[in-house]
């Protein structure tokens, strides 16, 4: 059984929404203007700090999935599947994150919502291949056989990230650059503000994490109470 | 037996009921000349004279892959409904081979409505579309569409939404094979060597090896109760 008060998930989740503040000034006013011409230019960089940082926890999600899924796919156990639930999930949301700031910041950089620049596409097919694995799984009634339908599906998914990004870095080189790179080296300053992002980012994903995960065995503890008691 | 054998033995099953059917086949072919007629309506707005040559591998692959959908997603259906795939499984054969039997017949079923599609194709769009070259991009890019089409169609068939669901699994995963596939077409049509595709002929193959590979270590869990 869970226990009912859980004091280090508290502390981190308070720790990862005071570190989110830090983050936010230090994106916002910390951080030195990038060396750019146009003043919306200078506005519109700051949202790197947050984009990358999104899209790193995004990644990270999709990877933790895998692993999720080949340990239950070992082992059996149901811990694994909720660890790999529980990071699809946040991994999902992250992503939404990363194509909507992601297109905030192509409108004032490169004039237009939307470029089928190489790492927003492969952004945009990997949000599209893990809401496809949570439809999955809202399709499959048998837990044991959603586990594994979902433990194969997010190895399957997990692999196509490569090879996505080749194919798709492929076909965007065979077009003329449109665009230079965008980040241009970073300042120190940035660098910080860069990094400290980076790092929040991947605790408030932990925090995310323990408590989906708890959420998830709360559920199987009360479908087994009411086993037991209405069954 | 040997494990070829086995795998024959579903191949040859399946190529049975197709023949006696002709369900399948029948359904893929009009799908795809429907496509392509769906595509010509909507690009003879747009596009007209040469320019029809540039739409041509992008409308011959949306076209291979959508039929392809529709035959994988009745490769298990079929087995489910009447509980065959329990029988299936019940036969003592490894589970692998029914994994390569169901790739091998679906690539089959593709590989003729394609073969029988390009002529149409061919006469539609007025763009000559018979090269060994383009043949050998057709081969491997259905043997990567089916690959992974086939794990992803044995799961989608023992769930609720069914054939809903595979085009959503499938589609972002072959993207790669849509990319290499238009990209080597269009090269192909354009009069290119090669040795100027050799990128994307290598990506092909790196996918084909790849899945199958995975879906060999994985399919067991996909089909055991």
């Amino acid at each position: 059984m869970t226990q009912k008060r859980n004091t280090p998930l508290l502390v981190l989740t308070v720790l990862s929404g005071l570190l989110l503040l830090v983050a936010l000034y230090l994106a916002l006013l910390g951080a030195p203007s990038a060396n750019l011409q146009s003043e919306t230019g200078r506005y519109a960089q700051r949202i790197i700090y947050f984009h990358i940082a999104t899209a790193w926890v995004g990644f990270l999600a999709f990877f933790v999935t895998f692993v999720g899924g080949v340990g239950y796919l070992r082992t059996q156990r149901r811990t694994w599947d909720i660890v790999a639930l529980a990071s699809a999930e946040i991994g999902t949301v992250f992503m939404l994150g990363v194509l909507v700031s992601g297109s905030i910041w192509a409108k004032p950089a490169w004039g237009v919502w939307w470029v089928w620049d190489e790492r927003l596409t492969i952004s945009l097919i990997q949000f599209l291949v893990y809401l496809g694995y949570l439809m999955l799984r809202s399709t499959v009634e048998d837990p044991a056989r959603r586990a594994r339908f979902a433990a194969v599906y997010g190895i399957v998914a997990f692999i196509s990230v490569p090879i996505n990004f080749i194919a798709i870095r492929l076909w965007r080189t065979q077009h003329p650059l449109m665009f230079g790179t965008e980040e241009g080296g970073l300042a120190p300053g940035m660098m910080f503000a860069f990094f400290f992002c980076l790092i929040t980012f991947t605790i408030w994903y932990v925090a995310l994490m323990w408590h989906r995960i708890r959420l998830e065995q709360l559920r199987d503890d009360v479908a087994a109470l009411k086993e037991r008691v209405l069954g | 037996m040997t494990y070829l054998r086995k795998v024959g033995a579903i191949v040859w099953k399946d190529v049975v009921a197709e023949l006696r059917t002709k369900e399948m086949f029948s359904a893929m072919f009009v799908f795809a000349v429907l496509v392509i007629v769906i595509f010509t309506f909507a690009f003879q707005l747009r596009v007209s004279g040469e320019r029809v040559r540039e739409v041509t591998p992008g409308a011959l692959w949306v076209a291979f892959v959508f039929a392809g959908i529709l035959g994988l997603n009745r490769a298990f259906v079929l087995e489910k409904d009447r509980g065959c795939l329990e029988g299936l499984l019940l036969a003592p054969v490894d589970h692998t081979a029914i994994y390569f039997g169901k790739l091998a017949s679906t690539m089959i079923f593709m590989l003729v409505v394609e073969a029988v599609t390009l002529p149409v194709f061919t006469a539609f769009l007025g763009v000559s579309l018979f090269d060994p070259a383009l043949l050998l991009v057709i081969v491997l890019g259905t043997f990567g569409f089916a690959g992974v089409g086939t794990i992803l169609s044995a799961m989608t068939a023992q769930t609720r939404a069914r054939e809903v669901l595979l085009p959503i699994l499938l589609l972002p995963v072959v993207a790669p094979v849509l990319i290499a596939a238009v990209r080597a077409t269009a090269g192909i049509l354009d009069g290119l060597p090669l040795s100027d595709l050799a990128v994307w002929l290598r990506l092909l193959v790196a996918f084909d090896v790849i899945y199958p590979a995975v879906a060999f270590m994985v399919f067991d869990y996909v089909v055991k109760e």
